[in-house]
Parts: structure tokens; C-alpha cells; sequence
């Protein structure tokens, strides 16, 4: 899952050739803007089936609080 | 459940009008973004050029000439129009409703029934709803469907979320009993708890107008500014909303219509941005050459982009008869969709103000 979730997450915001640690907190990256998150929502919702509402989405701050939040909806 | 189906009422003509005036989105900059910003937005939204009316020119003048020349096309007896709906958020004044200055610009009778419908990107198919409705009655002949938006008004040039998306334009539809035409379907939804996704928050009744909603400020920490009295739109929202809602309606028409949802001619969509329609579609799994798109000349023209894609991209293309799929979604959050048959329709030349 981990794997997969990384992969995902760094097709949508054009990170493939950088080290993403859990503990980044996403907004930091240079590459984040609105259309990096659109891309995000499109393929959480292609690979994973999850969409996450914007108030939900707002509370979280790094790439692993992200992963756990997806995990949990794929339930 | 807000379902509805006709039989022998359909669209007889429809026409648009755009202004002349064309903006090139890869040369629209201001001090606060640079060239790559708007390449980086066009590449993505897919909007390479939009249309913006002049000062003076407002969206009842775009559907006026749509429908002059529409009248005109279809050589139309003025005086069997028994209503003239106006569709917009652009409207001339608050008071009164445009379609009934319409309804004297156009020449129409006093026993014109006209009323306007305040909605956004779901509106040419709610009116068309209403149209249908009414010409259910025996005592209505024809209907003028008026839908025209200058958007291009409504945003913030230093918003880079909304500053390349949206542009003007106006269309003209006539609508009439008629026994060639077959079944249609309309599914119509709203969604008031999620006003805040695309909204204008002063200038109402609510908030009225004053100084302090006219002054420009930054918003976010992107360095976007706009005023109180300028539209908003979180963009995330609004793509988590339309990927969550408009397959699920797609369904629930296609089922009330039994009728399979790939079995169809044409889809027209809102069009929103590239990204967003092409995901859509791609979920859907509807074969791109069944999906026309105008974004790429026009933009986002909120209620006026279904029938200004089929004006732009479909005039050529139509058979006698075509079974289509409109569907728009938008502001409220409010969202539609319509199977119908397009037969015989008369599509005229585009009209250039």
C-alpha cells in the first residue's frame, strides 16, 4: 500500500525523481499548487477509489497523515 | 425524486453569439504572474482562448442577436412565442427581469409569458426542463430559451484560481411541440449546503454593497487578490463534488430512461476545464470522439457552454436524428442532466458582435 500510495503521490504532483519522506508536510513542496491538488484528487479517487472532502483534506499536514486518511476510506 | 420525461417536444433551432473581442490566455498576464503561470494554466485547463464583452455589452445583448438571427433562420411567426424564458447570473439590472425587456426588444406580444432563471452552469438544462414543461400545455406554441453570461465580469483578474477560465457569450434556443420528436429525460438536483464552493459573497441583500466589499485584498497566502464582490471558487471542491455526484445522476437518468448510458450519440458536458471534463469522461468511460469540447476557443461561459458547444462543434456533425446526453453542473451546488432526441434541428452560423 505504501508502495503504491508513493508512487501515486508523486505522479500527481510530478515528484518521480525525489526522495518523499512520510514525514514531509506536503504544502511545503515547490511543486504544490491548486493544480498539483487536482491532480492528487484525480488519482486518490482512479487508484484508490477515495475522495476526500476539502474541510477533512485541510486538517492534514504531511504525506504519511494523507496515506492513513486514504487507507482508512478504502474501507 | 426530481425526474421528468416528455414525449413530441424538442429543439427546433438554436444559435449563439460571442464577442469579437478574443483573448489570447498564453499572452494574459498581469504584474502578479508570470509567463509560465499561464502556460502552466492553459496547458492544463485546456482554455487557449476565451471571449470578453466590451464595456456596455451585456449578456441580454449576446442572446438578442442569437435569437434575431435565429428567428430569422427558422423564419419564426413572432407571435406564436408564448414564452421567453432568460437564463443568466449576469442579468441587466436587479429589477426588472431582463427576459421581459427581451420581450420587448424582440418584437413579442404582450401576452408573452417571461421570467428569468437565476442559476449557473446547471441552467440551460433546468430551462430547458421548463420549457418542456410548459409546452406540455395545450395553450403554449413556442418557446424562446434565452441563455446568455458575461463571467468574464464576475472574477478578479489577479485570482489565478478563476483569472484564465471564464469568457462570455449568448445562445438562442426555440422550442415546440412537434410528434417527430421522440422521448426525453431530465434529472435536476441541488446542493445548498455547498454554497461556499462557488459563490460571490456581497452585493446581495445579504451583504450589501459598501466600500469595504468593493476593496481588493490578498486571500491566500499564493498572493491572490480579489474583493468581496468578486466570485470565488474552491477548485478542489468543486472537482471532488463533480467526481462524486455527476456519475451517480448519469446512473439514475440513465436508469429512469432505460436507456444505456454508452448507447448514445453525443455527450455534452459543462465545460469546466480540460483536466476536470477529461477525468469525468474518462470515469465514465464514454469514448472521447462522442465528447465535444469548446473550452479551447471559448472557456468556461458557465450556463452558455452546453448549447455553445454544440453551436461551435456539432453544427456539421448532426444526423436527422441524434440521441444525446447534456449534462451541467456548477454554482449552488446545482446539477442536471437530460437525455433527449436532437432531431431536424436547425443550427445556425455562429454570430460575431
Amino acid at each position: 500500500m505504501e508502495e503504491k500510495f508513493i508512487k501515486a503521490f508523486k505522479e500527481a504532483l510530478e515528484l518521480e525523481d525525489r526522495t518523499i519522506d512520510l514525514t514531509d508536510t506536503f504544502r511545503d513542496y515547490e511543486e504544490w499548487d491548486s493544480l498539483g491538488h487536482l491532480s492528487l484528487i484525480a488519482i486518490l479517487d482512479e487508484e484508490f477509489g477515495v475522495v476526500i472532502e476539502q474541510a477533512e483534506f485541510n486538517k492534514l499536514s504531511t504525506v504519511g497523515e494523507l496515506m492513513v486518511e486514504v487507507k482508512k476510506r478504502m474501507v | 425524486m426530481s425526474l421528468l420525461s416528455f414525449n413530441g417536444i424538442g429543439i427546433s433551432g438554436l444559435s449563439a453569439a460571442v464577442p469579437a473581442n478574443t483573448i489570447d490566455n498564453l499572452g494574459y498576464q498581469n504584474g502578479l504572474f508570470g509567463k509560465e503561470a499561464a502556460h502552466d494554466i492553459v496547458s492544463k485547463t485546456g482554455i487557449f482562448e476565451r471571449r470578453f464583452a466590451p464595456p456596455g455589452m451585456c449578456a441580454s445583448d449576446l442572446c438578442f442577436a442569437a435569437a434575431e438571427k435565429l428567428l430569422a433562420d427558422l423564419s419564426i411567426d413572432r407571435s406564436e412565442i408564448d414564452l421567453v424564458l432568460f437564463i443568466s447570473q449576469t442579468p441587466d439590472y436587479r429589477m426588472p427581469a431582463t427576459s421581459v425587456l427581451l420581450q420587448n426588444r424582440l418584437g413579442l406580444s404582450k401576452q408573452t409569458a417571461a421570467f428569468d432563471v437565476n442559476l449557473g452552469c446547471s441552467a440551460f438544462v433546468y430551462g430547458l426542463s421548463i420549457a418542456f414543461s410548459f409546452l406540455q400545455q395545450g395553450g403554449f406554441r413556442k418557446v424562446l430559451l434565452l441563455d446568455g453570461e458575461t463571467r468574464s465580469r464576475v472574477y478578479s483578474e489577479n485570482d489565478r484560481k478563476v483569472a484564465y477560465l471564464f469568457g462570455d457569450g449568448g445562445v438562442a434556443a426555440v422550442l415546440e411541440r412537434n410528434k417527430k420528436f421522440g422521448d426525453s429525460y431530465f434529472s435536476l438536483n441541488s446542493d445548498g449546503s455547498r454554497e461556499n464552493l462557488i459563490k460571490i459573497d456581497a452585493g446581495g441583500y445579504r451583504k450589501p454593497s459598501s466600500v469595504d466589499t468593493v476593496a481588493s485584498r490578498m486571500v491566500d497566502d499564493f498572493g491572490n487578490v480579489r474583493s468581496e464582490e468578486h466570485g470565488y471558487m474552491n477548485g478542489a471542491d468543486v472537482f471532488n463534488f463533480v467526481i462524486d455526484e455527476i456519475p451517480k445522476d448519469l446512473r439514475r437518468l440513465s436508469e429512469y430512461a432505460e436507456t444505456d448510458l454508452h448507447s448514445l450519440d453525443y455527450y455534452i458536458f459543462h465545460q469546466a476545464n480540460s483536466y476536470m471534463n477529461n477525468y469525468l469522461v474518462k470515469k465514465l468511460k464514454i469514448p472521447v470522439h462522442k465528447v465535444p469540447t469548446s473550452l479551447e476557443r471559448f472557456g468556461n461561459t458557465s450556463s452558455v457552454s452546453i448549447p455553445l458547444t454544440i453551436v461551435d462543434k456539432l453544427k456539421l456533425q448532426l444526423r436527422e436524428s441524434n440521441n444525446v446526453l447534456l449534462c451541467g453542473f456548477g454554482v449552488g451546488m446545482s446539477w442536471a442532466s437530460a437525455i433527449l432526441e436532437m432531431r431536424d434541428c436547425q443550427i445556425s452560423d455562429m454570430v460575431e458582435l
